[in-house]
């Protein structure tokens, strides 16, 4: 059984009212009050038609949007060994500030999450620090070496959400096809980070015009896409299910198009900033745009968002990766691939896609939630009797990404110093209040 | 001009000026006393984190041409070999207060990390296989030289480009004085997007008695054996120029060191058409020009960090 664990909370007591409420899940999409008693949803009204039973605080919702909270199926919370980056506490601070209401753990922590007694371990600490629910995925391969399959089935009972040996590929076909025919006995999706060694190599960023003019060693993007179309005929030929992570070009897209026409059990997930930058970014040499898989071309860019918007690509994940500020303040080729992106995605998404008009903000919702299915989670739903899973954001609120610092202990947000629109107010997760906007809560105080 | 990062930040103009002030250079050269006063007890830091025999000694000897203090410092046996970041290294150098840190880096970019942390005027001897500034100026220079103009001039680079620093400083800074320039290799070592740099590519020499200027670069054997192509014998085959391909009337240039016998035999090196020594001797005029544009060129006040504040930043917030 997947497990999500928070640390325990006091279950809220809300009156949310006069919301514009939006849930592609259940079709709502109107102004309601919406009241939260002991954590769960007991009362969806016409805005001003629920009144506050006693202890119950009010929250004058006007103008503000109410969503059901997001769910990221990758994220990194560098706990353990890599605190300096993150931790469980910071990350899940992060996520509840950026509107999440859950989060998956990457297991290539230090050590790896390779073994039952870490996990459990895990669990508890998660169970003290989480402000949000965390699953956490265990790796697929002992060490993330690619040589040898974890205990798998003993990791799932002790509550892996599924396997990944994410920041690696699994390089050898054949250990693939045996962690697919072991997922029979113990479940648990495999996700896959996608990238063909050889053709990588020494790679820094997308190979292309720019990794030429700047002399910087190239990633293909075949580098991504064969190993897509790979793994696709593997999951397809043992009737297994794989999940592709973070994916990035064009022919990743197509490879990923054409399995899932082949009805293949597949599965992508695309990054806010896979959809938003372009290697372009590079020019500037500076670190934050260093990121695996690498920001490729403008090509690439509209091929996922028009993925997204089919719904081939059917999440969108973080891939949350904090690196200290001195990992990140180095030159290029020498600093470590990623960037924070919990606290910035809804808003950098919303500003760029929605208010253009390139997606409608119900995909956009839809797809943020998305992962919590494709994890085979709870998907979290604005309904009467459902446990509260709920964001409240200020869609016309103005702010700089950074300006005040983030909730993530790291600081290497690829977005950061950009004008956005859409701001966090409040975030339930798991019926419990996960995070409150310092100025929204004074105001409503 | 504040720093010297790469070709790209320089106009037309601005590289004439630089050429025209090492002419004025070169003329002091000659004299017996070759020393000008231009930079007296100006503090020039020579950052080297790699090996390098003409770029760092042409760099000290332009410092002190022009009566500056020169400190040399090379990885190798310094703090750099004890982990110490670049960051530090480059906070510790700043606290004797130079007016310029010259910086040679095996990584891309590092000398533009440079100008946002300290005072000095920094000047990039190379980075990675970015951009080697210096080097395509003095190439620019030997050039007008020997021909008066660049303009509408066929210059030819062959070799290993898709390694290569020169290459890039060197396409950009011929193009922006009017030269046509055409890069050739084999494909693994020539990337077609070279042409975004604003070359023509081609993968064989034989239209290579079009060039008016053959500028071949050096290649590296250890590349070779890393799979950019099946053996050296064979790139010799394609690629290398010999007294056969090299036409009378064809200016020969090379960033040295060369590797005889490879890219380049013995009788064209040592023909009357090779500017390989005259490139050396330039190496030094033009480092003087460079180091007086960075430092006397500039309003005399020193400049802050370009993101100083950034720098200051906590860590998190």
């Amino acid at each position: 059984m997947s497990t999500l664990v928070a640390a325990p909370r006091p279950p809220a007591d809300l009156l949310l009212r006069g919301a514009h409420v939006i849930d592609p899940g259940t079709g709502i999409d109107g102004r309601h009050d919406v009241l939260v008693r002991g954590g769960e949803i007991a009362a969806l009204g016409a805005a001003g038609s629920l009144e506050a039973p006693r202890a119950t605080e009010t929250v004058e919702a006007e103008g503000k949007h109410l969503f059901a909270a997001f769910v990221d199926p990758h994220v990194h919370l560098r706990t353990p060994g890599q605190e300096h980056k993150e931790d469980i506490e910071t990350g899940t601070r992060a996520a509840a500030a950026g509107g999440y209401c859950a989060v998956v753990a990457m297991p290539n922590t230090d050590p790896v999450l390779d073994q039952a007694a870490l996990l459990r371990g895990l669990l508890m600490v998660a169970q003290s620090d989480a402000r949000v629910p965390v699953g956490f995925m265990a790796a697929i391969s002992v060490g993330l070496r690619g040589e040898q399959l974890t205990e798998m089935s003993e990791l799932r009972d002790a509550g892996a959400v599924g396997f990944t040996d994410d920041g690696r590929p699994v390089v050898s076909a054949g250990l693939l096809r045996q962690a697919l025919r072991y997922q029979r006995l113990c479940g648990g999706v495999l996700a896959l980070h996608e990238e063909d060694p050889a053709l990588s190599g020494p790679g820094v960023m997308h190979e292309g015009t720019v990794s030429v003019e700047l002399g910087l060693a190239g990633i293909p993007s075949i580098s991504e896409s064969t190993m897509i179309a790979r793994d696709a005929l593997i999951a397809e030929h043992e009737d297994g299910r794989v999940h592709f992570q973070h994916l990035s070009a064009r022919s990743a897209v197509d490879a990923l198009r054409s399995a899932r026409a082949r009805g293949a059990k597949v599965s992508g997930e695309v990054t806010p900033h896979h959809l938003l930058l372009t290697d372009e970014a590079v020019r500037t040499l500076d670190s934050s745009f260093k990121i695996n898989p690498p920001l490729r071309t403008e090509k690439d860019r509209q091929a996922l968002i028009d993925a997204l918007r089919d719904g081939t690509i059917e999440c969108i994940a973080t891939d949350h990766a904090p690196h200290g500020r001195d990992e990140k303040n180095v030159p290029f080729e020498q600093a470590p691939m990623g960037t924070t992106g919990l606290e910035s995605a809804f808003a950098v998404l919303y500003t760029d896609l929605v208010l253009p008009g390139v997606i409608t903000l119900e995909t956009l919702l839809e797809r943020l939630t998305a992962g919590a299915r494709l994890l085979e989670l709870g998907r979290p739903s604005i309904a009467v009797g459902e446990t509260a899973n709920l964001c409240l954001i200020d869609l016309a609120a103005q702010w700089r990404i950074g300006e005040a610092g983030y909730e993530s202990r790291s600081a290497n947000c690829c977005f950061g110093g950009r004008d956005v629109n859409g701001r966090t107010l409040l975030t339930i997760a798991a019926g419990a209040v996960a995070y409150r906007e310092r100025a929204f809560a004074l105001s409503a105080a | 001009m504040r720093h010297l990062l790469s070709i790209e930040d320089l106009d037309r103009a601005a590289i004439e000026q630089i050429i025209d002030r090492a002419t004025s250079f070169a003329l002091v050269a000659d004299r017996p006393i070759k020393k000008l006063p231009s930079l007296r007890g100006r503090l020039v830091i020579n950052l080297f984190y790699e090996a390098s025999t003409r770029t760092r000694s042409s760099f000290e000897l332009a410092a002190k041409r022009l009566s500056a203090d020169v400190l040399n410092l090379v990885a190798t046996g310094s703090s750099v070999e004890k982990g110490e970041s670049l960051r530090d290294t480059v906070a510790t150098l700043s606290a004797y207060g130079p007016d310029a840190i010259v910086i040679r880096s095996p990584h891309a970019g590092a000398p533009g990390l440079l100008a946002g942390w300290t005072h000095a005027a920094v000047v990039n001897a190379g980075d990675g296989k970015h951009q080697h500034p210096t080097q395509a100026l003095l190439d620019c220079y030997t050039l007008k030289n020997r021909l008066g103009s660049l303009e509408g001039c066929n210059i030819w680079i062959v070799g290993d480009l898709v390694h290569s620093r020169v290459a890039r400083s060197c396409i950009q800074a011929f193009t922006r004085l009017g030269a046509s320039v055409t890069v050739a290799g084999p494909p693994t070592l020539l990337p077609d997007e070279f042409a975004a740099l604003g070359a023509s590519v081609r993968h064989s020499l034989e239209d290579l008695r079009e060039a008016d200027v053959i500028y071949a670069l050096r290649v590296q054997r250890e590349r070779m054996e890393d799979s950019f192509g099946p053996s050296l014998r064979e790139y010799t085959a394609h690629f290398q120029i010999n007294a056969r391909r090299l036409g009378s009337r064809q200016l020969l240039m090379h960033p040295g060191p060369v590797n005889r016998g490879i890219e380049l035999t013995g009788e064209v090196i040592d023909s009357p058409q090779a500017l390989i020594t005259d490139q050396v001797a330039a190496g030094v005029v033009v480092r003087m020009a460079v180091l007086y544009e960075v430092l006397a060129g500039a309003p005399t006040a020193p400049g802050a960090p370009d993101n100083q504040s950034a720098a200051l930043e906590p860590q998190t917030a």
